[in-house]
């Protein structure tokens, strides 16, 4: 079966602007693969083709990219999950494109930079060997912590679009969220400090691109709602 | 933290009450509205005008007035800062809409008090 990818290129160095460029790749009768495995297989055929890959397993979120309109990890989508006569991929929408499917994730890591993501304690109270926490405490982690940074998510919100030097983003917030009910943080009052301008948090409207696009079927709207929730209680 | 003049409210916490608190009252305005038009099948100038008199309809019509206001503000200027990157014309169209809405305010009030 012939599979035909319309792709984006876009080398700076050489082209005035972007254009998209069509590929065939042979897939055997009956067999699928990943994205990534096709463009894998279609950067053997053109070497100048660029995207960024790593793990090829869906947890170093390294090829986020737009697959039919859709953000997603390239490794973990099969071509039989996008049905389509031709697959367009592009880089993730509203980041600066530095080559082709690769995209300058600065904006993106300086709203993460942000949060503060790491635990901060006083050590008022320092345990005599290490933070204990019980099951339920280490509970409220879960759907927060599984983020792997791909940036799906913050680049499919047009919020985040609008406001990416503003804007925490999904990812941040789902961050920090994490760092807010952790019970071995105790610096919530201060984190919280620092989210409660009109930009930051509050310039989520509740789209819920994100939870559509999330690889890992998290949902940064949800945490975003619980940060939302702890700056009304303290201020009300 | 991120710092900006042009709203209304001193924090995003703010501006997340004010935009709620005022759509709420706008909302149980409408209701106030649609419930006369409902009871009252034949709407002549006399009825309109006795409504409009009773103090509580003034009351409650400056009051929801004052919550477009605040609501319009608040949400123009966040349509604004979406859209609009140049900060002269961002500037120039705050300072429009909210001319605009205080014009509402005041020409609403003044209509609703003299009748």
């Amino acid at each position: 079966m012939k599979q035909i990818f319309s792709i984006y290129r876009y080398n700076p160095d050489v082209d005035n602007k972007p254009y998209m460029k069509d590929y065939e790749l042979e897939i055997p009768e009956g067999s699928d693969m990943m994205v990534l495995d096709a463009l894998t297989l279609l950067k053997e055929k053109d070497p100048s083709l660029s995207f960024r890959r790593s793990c090829r397993e869906g947890v170093c979120g390294s090829d986020g990219m737009n697959i039919n309109g859709k953000n997603g990890l390239g490794c973990i989508t099969p071509l039989s999950a996008v049905p389509a006569k031709k697959i367009v991929l592009r880089p993730l929408p509203g980041l600066p494109v530095i080559r082709d499917l690769v995209i300058d994730m600065t904006q993106f890591y300086n709203q993460y930079e942000k949060i503060r993501p790491y635990l901060i304690n006083d050590g008022k109270a320092p345990p005599a060997r290490e933070h204990l926490q019980s099951i339920e405490e280490r509970e409220k982690l879960d759907g927060l912590y599984e983020c792997i940074l791909c940036a799906c998510c913050s680049s499919s919100c047009p919020s985040f679009w609008w406001n990416p030097d503003k804007f925490i983003g999904p990812a941040g917030l789902l961050h920090a969220y994490r760092f807010l009910i952790d019970s071995r943080d105790t610096a919530t009052e201060e984190r919280l400090d620092d989210l409660q301008d009109a930009y930051s948090v509050f310039r989520c409207h509740g789209i819920m691109n994100c939870v559509d696009v999330c690889p890992k079927g998290l949902n940064p709207t949800k945490a975003i709602g619980h940060i939302k929730s702890m700056l009304l209680t303290r201020a009300v | 933290m991120v710092n900006n003049a042009a709203t209304v409210g001193r924090s995003g916490v703010h501006d997340y009450v004010l935009v709620r608190a005022s759509a709420i009252i706008l909302a149980f305005y409408t209701l106030y509205l649609v419930g006369f038009f409902v009871i009252t099948p034949d709407v002549t100038f006399e009825i309109w005008q006795t409504y409009f008199s009773g103090f509580g309809t003034k009351v409650f019509t400056i009051l929801a007035l004052i919550a477009l206001l605040v609501h319009a503000w608040i949400g123009v200027w966040q349509v604004l800062s979406d859209y609009i990157k140049p900060a002269l014309l961002r500037g120039g169209l705050q300072f429009f809409f909210s001319v605009l809405l205080l014009v509402y305010l005041v020409a609403g009030s003044l209509t609703v008090w003299g009748v």
